[in-house]
């Protein structure tokens, strides 16, 4: 609403806080850019980037072991974070835009609950798998299952919720919760079968990790989620004339039903990649487009970025507490994301109470 | 400035398979406790959170559940072999532990006096102690044999197996786990022959069960849990519940199938005898 005033009014009036919303995104983009540093000097292994850079400069040999630790462990486990951070953090953003609903998290349109019964498909009946597929795939099988799983849960969503080329929001909704119960009971009786060692790695599997981030999973999954950054913020102004109505949206001149399509789409094929290769991260999706929120009012187009910038930063500090708290152990990321993303919420929520964007 | 040498050093150490390992990360419980009875316990660096005997490991550090490894955090010991049980991983984790050229050996698996041999053996061969691997693993192998004798003479108890109690539901252990590899050694019976793996049981199926004895894992702080299965209803109807017969032992010394299995069998075998009458 306040981004389309704007549009016919001119200059912003001053209860407009959209300008300070784009200043935030530089501050936002220095932040990615110090975290990212820290991210490669940080971790178990003594590896320091700035030795090996030199190493490299001076066309000196780097020992295999440091070679190892920062370009086949941090680096891709940083564009890692920083990609699933991004993707979770945009797709919340979009869905509760598109929901109206602040409570709306990349999860609505089935993919977790998809994804998650893909997941446990994959590690308690992968042994069941000729041998030739399950050979292809390797340990990519539980990804791709896991992918697989939420796209198709998604897609089967959104079908359900369109009639007659209108895709209804609240089926979407309704039929989300009903579909999330069915992959719940599939999953349960998956987890009835499981052995004890499938059962640990079902569970940890639920709290989430970077630490299988490997140059193949980016590349497989990094399209997807590159195409929804990119895509997002397109739909800014879209999602803006949404929060008017359905009615009201088509009124000034947005094509309301080709904005739904492209956003369930694109947050299902960004979220279905990220929880694929990461497993459950809780929290990102939901916190960091209300902290945006708050600081910076409900203009989606400034929103947007921002969450994608703030989210990749977020997961990629969680990810260095992740590996360095216990180490050389190291947590499940999900752990970490919800322990400092609560309070924080929680904090925010009460202090400017009242004060919510909806 | 010292650690790139240790590493480039390592590398070239690994390069030489003659030259034995000397800064070993063991990552499994039983592994750990077969590297501690060859007498190379000095040459351990790390371990995982499941090797907890002998006491001195556990000062080491600990890179993690063995199922859930940091391939950074065991790089960061720099290690020059890696002896793991099997099911180790993830699997990411191993392979780049690989790409790093350190030696990752699997140690097999299993739940009877052989296994047991072969594992030593495994973990010997990998540290490059052959000979002592040959004399523990015999050494071992008589003494669970003349364990298992003994405890064959005994009345055959039917043991259940709890590895949890879960809301009042028993997690019980059916054929092809350590829990029924022990008790068939300790001349008991599975009273769980249903099903393979760890599976809860309803409460019928707990009574049909019958078993004469319930065996757990003891843990610390857990010294009421003997009354309390004791009572629960699914329990109560049984045997085991009408003669107060609870055995608890710890996880590691009775499950582990390590070097210490002979005498887990003995402490077994007496306290289900006892524990019957």
């Amino acid at each position: 609403m306040v981004a389309l005033l704007h549009e016919v009014s001119g200059p912003a009036p001053h209860w407009d806080r959209t300008p300070r919303a784009w200043r935030l995104t530089v501050l936002l983009v220095l932040a990615l850019a110090v975290m990212s540093a820290a991210s490669l000097a940080v971790g178990a292994a003594g590896t320091s980037p700035w030795a090996v850079l030199a190493d490299i400069m001076a066309g000196r040999e780097v020992a295999l072991a440091d070679r190892v630790v920062l370009f086949e462990i941090r680096l891709p486990r940083l564009a890692m974070g920083a990609l699933v951070g991004a993707a979770l953090a945009v797709s919340g953003a979009v869905m509760q835009g598109l929901f109206r609903n602040p409570l709306a998290d990349p999860g609505l349109v089935g993919v977790s609950a998809g994804a998650g019964l893909g997941a446990i498909s994959a590690i308690v009946l992968g042994g069941l798998l000729p041998a030739g597929i399950a050979g292809a795939l390797g340990y990519h099988l539980v990804p791709v299952a896991a992918f697989a799983g939420g796209w198709a849960t998604t897609l089967v969503l959104y079908g359900i919720a369109t009639r007659r080329g209108q895709t209804s929001v609240a089926t979407m909704l309704l039929g989300g919760i009903a579909l999330g119960a069915l992959a719940g009971a599939l999953s349960g009786i998956l987890v009835y079968m499981a052995d004890d060692a499938q059962l640990r790695d079902l569970t940890f599997w639920g709290l989430g990790s970077l630490a299988g981030a490997t140059w193949t999973k980016l590349a497989a999954a990094a399209p997807l989620m590159i195409l929804a950054l990119v895509a997002a913020p397109m739909l800014g102004r879209g999602l803006n004339g949404l929060s008017l109505g359905e009615a009201a949206a088509a009124h000034v001149g947005i094509p309301v039903q080709r904005l739904k399509t492209v956003a369930i789409l694109t947050v299902a094929g960004a979220t279905g990649a990220a929880v694929a290769v990461s497993g459950g991260i809780g929290f990102v999706g939901i916190v960091v487009p209300h902290l945006l929120r708050l600081a910076t009012g409900p203009d989606h187009r400034p929103l947007l970025v921002n969450a994608a910038l703030l989210g990749a930063a977020l997961l990629i500090g969680a990810d260095m507490i992740a590996r360095s708290l216990i180490a050389p152990a190291e947590l499940p990321i999900g752990i970490v994301t919800a322990i400092l993303g609560g309070p924080v919420f929680l904090w925010i929520l009460l202090r400017r109470r009242g004060l919510l964007g909806f | 400035m010292i650690r790139p040498l240790v590493a480039l050093t390592l590398a070239a150490l690994a390069a030489l398979p003659a030259q034995a390992a000397d800064r070993v990360v063991s990552l499994g419980g039983a592994v750990t406790e077969i590297v501690a009875a060859l007498g190379e316990a000095d040459r351990l660096v790390a371990r995982d959170t499941t090797s907890s005997w002998p006491e001195a490991v556990t000062a080491l550090p600990d890179v993690g559940y063995v199922r859930r490894l940091s391939a950074e955090g065991v790089l960061s010991v720099a290690p020059d072999l890696i002896l793991a049980e099997e099911g180790a991983g993830p699997p990411e984790a191993v392979d780049l532990l690989k790409s790093a050229a350190i030696p990752f050996v699997v140690v097999p698996d299993g739940y009877d006096r052989d296994a047991v041999a072969a594992k030593i053996e495994a973990v010997a061969g990998a540290l490059d102690v052959p000979e002592k691997g040959a004399a523990l693993a015999a050494e071992v192998g008589r003494a669970l044999d003349a364990a298992a004798a003994e405890a064959a003479e005994g009345p055959a108890r039917r043991v259940l197996f709890v590895l949890s109690v879960q809301g009042g539901r028993l997690l019980a252990s059916g054929r092809g786990t350590a829990a029924d590899g022990i008790i068939r050694l300790a001349g008991g019976v599975n009273a769980v022959d249903a099903f393979e793996g760890y599976k809860p049981l309803t409460d019928e199926a707990v009574a049909q069960a019958a078993p004469e004895v319930i065996l757990m894992m003891a843990r610390e702080g857990a010294e009421d849990l003997a009354a309390e299965v004791l009572a629960l209803p699914a329990v109560r109807t049984t045997p085991a519940a009408a003669s107060g017969a609870l055995v608890s032992m710890d996880g590691l010394y009775l499950l582990g199938f390590g070097p210490r299995t002979a005498q887990a069998v003995r402490d077994l075998s007496d306290a289900l005898d006892r524990a019957g009458s």
